[in-house]
C-alpha cells in the first residue's frame, strides 16, 4: 500500500543522503520525495512516498525515526490531507491546438507562464489524480518536457506535525 | 580537542598520526593524562578500541588520518556497528577550502561510513568542536550503543577558539526509550503464565544493558531454561543448570530443539539474526514471542512479535521480578514447568557437544579449548577470530561472566580477536587475555604483534593451526562435495619464529600429550605470547544446522 511521510529533519548537508540511503541500503522504495525548508529555518520537511506491506511500512517508520538526524516521523496514510503537486509542462502550441491548450488550461486552472513560437509552458498544481488527468490530455497534442516536484501534503483541519521530540515509539502490540 | 577527551574521561586513544591530525599528535606529545597505544594499523586501532570497550563497558576512541587512514578504519567501524559496540572515531581530513577537490589524502569518509555508524559528523568550525565531541561519546554509548565518527579537517584543527564544553549534550532527534512500558511487561508476565514451555533466548543486548544479574535472578524465580546467542555469552553463567549453551546454526541440539517445541519466548536483548533462526518459517513454529529490545527497529523486522517491549533490558527485567519474586504464583509456575525443564535436560544428556579425543593422536581443537578453560579456571578474558575456532570458543568453553568473551558476531570479521584481545589488556591489565585464533585469520592483523610486544602488553594467542580455512572448508565438504577450492593453507609462517622475530614467545605444539604443558608454559610468560597448535585439520563445526535449514534438522557429530 502506498503511504505519504512526512519528516522533519534537522536542516544541514548530508541529511538527505541519510535519508535516502536508508531507502537504497535496505531495499525500501521511494516513489517520490520532495525536501524544503520549513518556517525554523534549522529544521526542513521532508514528504516522502513510499510503498509495501505493513511490515515494511512499520520498519520504514521505525529506521527513519532512528536516524539522529530525524526530529519527527508522522505517516499521513490514514489521515484526511491536502495533497498538492506541482508540474511544469512545456507543450507544442501550433495554430490548430492552440484553442485546445488554452481550453485545457482553463478547464484545469493552470496557468501559461512562458510563451515562445510554437510552445507553451504551463504551470498546474493539483493532487496526483489531477496533475495525471491532465498530462493525459495534454499527452496527444504534444507533451515536449515535464517537470513535476513530487508530492507535498497536509493533514486537513487544526492538526499540525509540528516540531516537537520525537514520540517514544512502542511499536505495535 | 585534547582537553575535550580528557575532560570526558578517556584515558587512552588507539591510533596512528598522519598528515591531517598532526596538530592533534603534538597536543599529545603535550598531553600527561592522555595515553596513545601506537597501532601498526588503522584497523588494527579501531578493533583495539572495540575490544577495550567490550571489555570494560567504556566508549573506546580511536584517532587516524585522514584518507587512506580513514578508510582503513572502515571495516572495524563496520564490526562494532554490526555489535553495537560504543567507539568513537576521530579522522583528520583536508582543510575545509579542500574538499571535494580530490585533494591528497582525500576522502570522504563521512559518506563512506555513513550506512556503518550510528552518526557521524564533519566539524566545519572549531566552535562546533567540544559540542560534537560532547554530542558523539553521548550517541555512541546511550541508547543503543553503536560507533560515531567525527572527520575534522585540518584548518578546524589548526586554528583557536575559546574552549567551551557543554554540560550535556541535546540532540533533538534522539530519544532512546529506556523504561520498558509497564502494562506491556504486565501483559509479558501474563501470557508468561498462561504457557508450559517458556525458553529465555538472550544476546548482546544483556550485555549492553548490564542486565546479568537481573537475567540470572529472573531465569531462577521462574525456573526458565536460557540460551544465548554467540553475541550473549557470559549474559547468563554458562555452568548454571539452567543454561542451554548457544542456540543456531551452530547451537547445541538441546537449545535449538528447546526453541523449536517451546510455547514462549522470552527475546530479550537479541535480535533473531539468519544465523540463530534457521530457516524463518520454521522458526518456533509453537511459540508466542515477547520482545524486549532497546531498539524498535529491531522488533518486528524478522518475525512476528506478539508482545513488544522497547526498553533497556536491565529496566524492564526488574519490573518484571518486581512482578514475580515471592509470589505464590511463580512458584506454583516453576513446578508446573518441572517437566519441561526435565525434557531439556533429556536433549542435553542425550546429545551434549562432542568430539572424539584421541589422548595419543592427532590434537582436537575442541580439546584445546576445554584446557584453556580448565587453565583459566574460565577467569580469562577470550577473544576470538572467525570460523571454527570461534564456534569452538563458543561451545567449549563456560563463560560465567559478561565482557569474558569478544566476538565479531555480527560482521564476522576475521582479523578482530588479535588487536581486539590487545584492547581488552588495555582495559584489564590484571586479567589473562586470550584470543582463539585460526591459522588463517589471526594473519590480517599480526601486525599488532609490534604492538603487543612494545606496550608489553601480555596478550596469548592460542592458535587453532589446522592448515585450512576451516569454516569454509568445512561448507565445501559438506556443501560442495568436498572440493576445497582456495582453502588450504600451507603451514606458512613459523608462527613460532614468527612470534621470535617479534621479540615475543612463541611456543608449539604437535601431539596431543603437549598441549596442556605448552599452554601453561605460554600463560606462564611474562609478555605477549603465540601458542601455535597443530590440530587435526578434518575436524568440523557440530551441531551444524545447515543454512536455510530449520533448526530441528541439525547434523550432528
Ligand atoms: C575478513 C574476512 N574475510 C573472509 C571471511 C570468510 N571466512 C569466514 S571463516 C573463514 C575461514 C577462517 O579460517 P581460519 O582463520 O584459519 O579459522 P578456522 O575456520 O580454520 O578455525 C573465512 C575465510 C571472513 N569471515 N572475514
Amino acid at each position: 500500500m502506498r503511504h505519504t511521510i512526512s519528516v522533519l529533519v534537522e536542516n544541514e548537508f548530508g541529511v538527505l543522503s541519510r535519508v535516502s540511503g536508508l531507502f537504497s541500503g535496505r531495499g525500501f522504495n521511494i516513489e517520490s520525495l520532495s525536501v524544503a525548508e520549513t518556517l525554523d529555518p534549522s529544521v526542513s520537511r521532508m514528504t516522502i512516498v513510499t510503498s509495501g506491506n505493513d511490515q515494511i511500512i512499520e520498519q520504514i517508520l521505525k529506521q527513519l525515526n532512528k536516524l539522529i538526524s530525524v526530529i519527527k516521523v508522522v505517516d499521513l496514510t490514514g489521515v484526511e490531507t491536502v495533497d498538492r503537486e506541482l508540474v511544469l509542462v512545456k507543450v507544442n502550441a501550433e495554430p490548430e491546438t492552440k484553442p485546445e491548450v488554452l481550453r485545457l488550461v482553463d478547464i484545469f486552472r493552470a496557468k501559461i507562464v512562458d510563451v515562445a513560437p510554437r510552445c507553451y509552458t504551463i504551470e498546474m498544481t493539483g493532487d496526483e489524480a489531477k496533475v495525471n488527468a491532465f498530462l493525459q490530455l495534454l499527452r496527444p497534442i504534444g507533451i515536449r518536457e515535464v517537470v513535476r516536484t513530487g508530492l507535498v501534503s497536509i493533514a486537513r483541519g487544526g492538526n499540525v506535525v509540528a516540531q516537537a521530540d520525537k514520540m517514544p515509539h512502542q511499536g505495535r502490540g | 580537542m585534547v582537553r575535550a577527551l580528557t575532560d570526558l574521561g578517556v584515558d587512552v586513544v588507539f591510533g596512528y598520526p598522519g598528515g591531517a591530525v598532526l596538530n592533534i599528535y603534538d597536543e599529545l606529545f603535550k598531553s600527561t593524562k592522555l595515553r596513545h597505544i601506537l597501532t601498526r594499523h588503522e584497523q588494527g586501532a579501531v578493533h583495539m578500541a572495540d575490544g577495550y570497550a567490550r571489555a570494560s563497558g567504556k566508549t573506546g576512541v580511536c584517532l587516524v588520518t585522514s584518507g587512506p587512514g580513514a578508510t582503513n578504519t572502515v571495516t572495524g567501524i563496520a564490526t562494532a556497528y554490526m555489535d553495537s559496540i560504543p567507539i568513537v572515531v576521530f579522522s583528520g581530513q583536508v582543510p575545509t577550502l579542500m574538499i571535494g577537490n580530490d585533494a591528497f589524502q582525500e576522502a570522504d569518509i563521512v559518506g563512506i561510513t555513513r550506512p556503518c555508524t550510528k552518526h557521524n559528523y564533519l566539524v566545519k568550525d572549531t566552535k562546533d568542536l567540544a559540542r560534537i565531541i560532547k554530542e558523539a561519546f553521548f550517541l555512541a554509548s546511550t541508547g543503543r550503543p553503536g560507533p560515531v565518527l567525527v572527520d575534522i579537517p585540518k584548518d578546524v584543527l589548526a586554528s583557536a577558539e575559546e574552549y567551551v564544553l557543554p554540560k550535556e549534550a541535546h540532540v533533538r532527534g534522539y530519544h532512546p526509550t529506556y523504561e520498558g512500558h509497564p502494562k506491556q511487561v504486565e501483559s509479558a508476565i501474563r501470557l508468561l503464565k498462561e504457557k508450559e514451555r517458556p525458553v529465555i533466548y538472550t544476546g548482546g543486548g544483556a550485555i549492553l544493558s548490564g542486565a546479568s544479574s537481573e537475567l540470572a535472578e529472573f531465569a531462577g524465580i521462574l525456573g526458565i531454561p536460557v540460551t544465548t546467542t554467540l553475541m550473549g555469552m557470559g549474559a547468563f553463567p554458562g555452568t548454571d543448570p539452567l543454561y542451554m549453551g548457544m542456540l543456531g546454526m551452530h547451537g547445541t541440539y538441546c537449545a535449538n530443539m528447546a526453541i523449536s517445541h517451546c510455547d514462549l519466548i522470552l527475546a530479550l536483548g537479541a535480535r533473531f539474526d539468519d544465523r540463530v533462526t534457521g530457516k524463518i518459517d520454521e522458526f518456533a513454529p509453537h511459540a508466542k514471542i515477547v520482545h524486549v529490545d532497546i531498539d524498535p527497529t529491531s522488533i518486528q523486522k524478522n518475525v512476528p512479535v506478539h508482545i513488544p517491549i522497547v526498553g533497556d533490558l536491565k529496566d524492564v527485567l526488574k519490573k518484571m521480578i518486581k512482578l514475580t519474586k515471592g509470589t505464590k504464583e511463580a512458584a506454583s509456575f516453576r513446578e508446573k514447568i518441572t517437566p519441561w525443564r526435565e525434557q531439556v535436560r533429556k536433549w542435553a544428556r542425550t546429545h551434549p557437544l562432542s568430539y572424539k579425543h584421541e589422548p595419543k593422536g592427532k590434537i582436537k581443537p575442541q580439546y584445546v579449548v576445554e584446557q584453556i578453560y580448565a587453565l583459566t579456571k574460565g577467569q580469562a578474558i577470550i577473544t576470538t577470530e572467525v570460523g571454527q575456532n570461534q564456534m569452538w570458543a563458543a561451545q567449549f568453553y563456560k563463560y560465567d561472566s559478561p565482557r569474558t568473551f569478544l566476538s565479531s558476531g555480527g560482521l564476522g570479521t576475521m582479523g578482530y580477536g588479535f588487536p581486539a584481545a590487545i584492547g581488552a589488556q588495555v582495559a584489564m591489565p590484571g586479567k589473562l587475555v586470550v584470543d582463539v585464533a585460526g591459522d588463517g585469520s589471526i594473519q590480517m592483523n599480526i601486525q599488532e604483534l609490534a604492538t603487543a610486544v612494545q606496550y608489553r602488553l601480555p596478550v596469548k594467542v592460542v592458535i587453532l593451526n589446522n592448515g585450512a580455512l576451516g569454516m569454509v572448508r568445512q561448507w565445501q565438504e559438506l556443501f560442495y562435495q568436498g572440493k576445497y577450492s582456495q582453502t588450504c593453507l600451507p603451514r606458512i609462517p613459523d608462527f613460532v619464529k614468527l612470534a621470535e622475530a617479534y621479540g615475543a614467545a612463541g611456543f608449539r605444539a604437535t601431539r596431543t600429550e603437549e598441549v596442556k604443558g605448552v599452554l601453561k608454559k605460554g600463560f606462564a610468560v611474562d609478555g605477549p605470547a603465540f601458542i601455535d597448535i597443530l590440530t587435526d585439520p578434518n575436524e568440523m563445526v557440530y551441531p551444524m544446522v545447515p543454512a536455510g535449514a530449520p533448526l530441528t534438522k541439525m547434523l550432528l557429530v
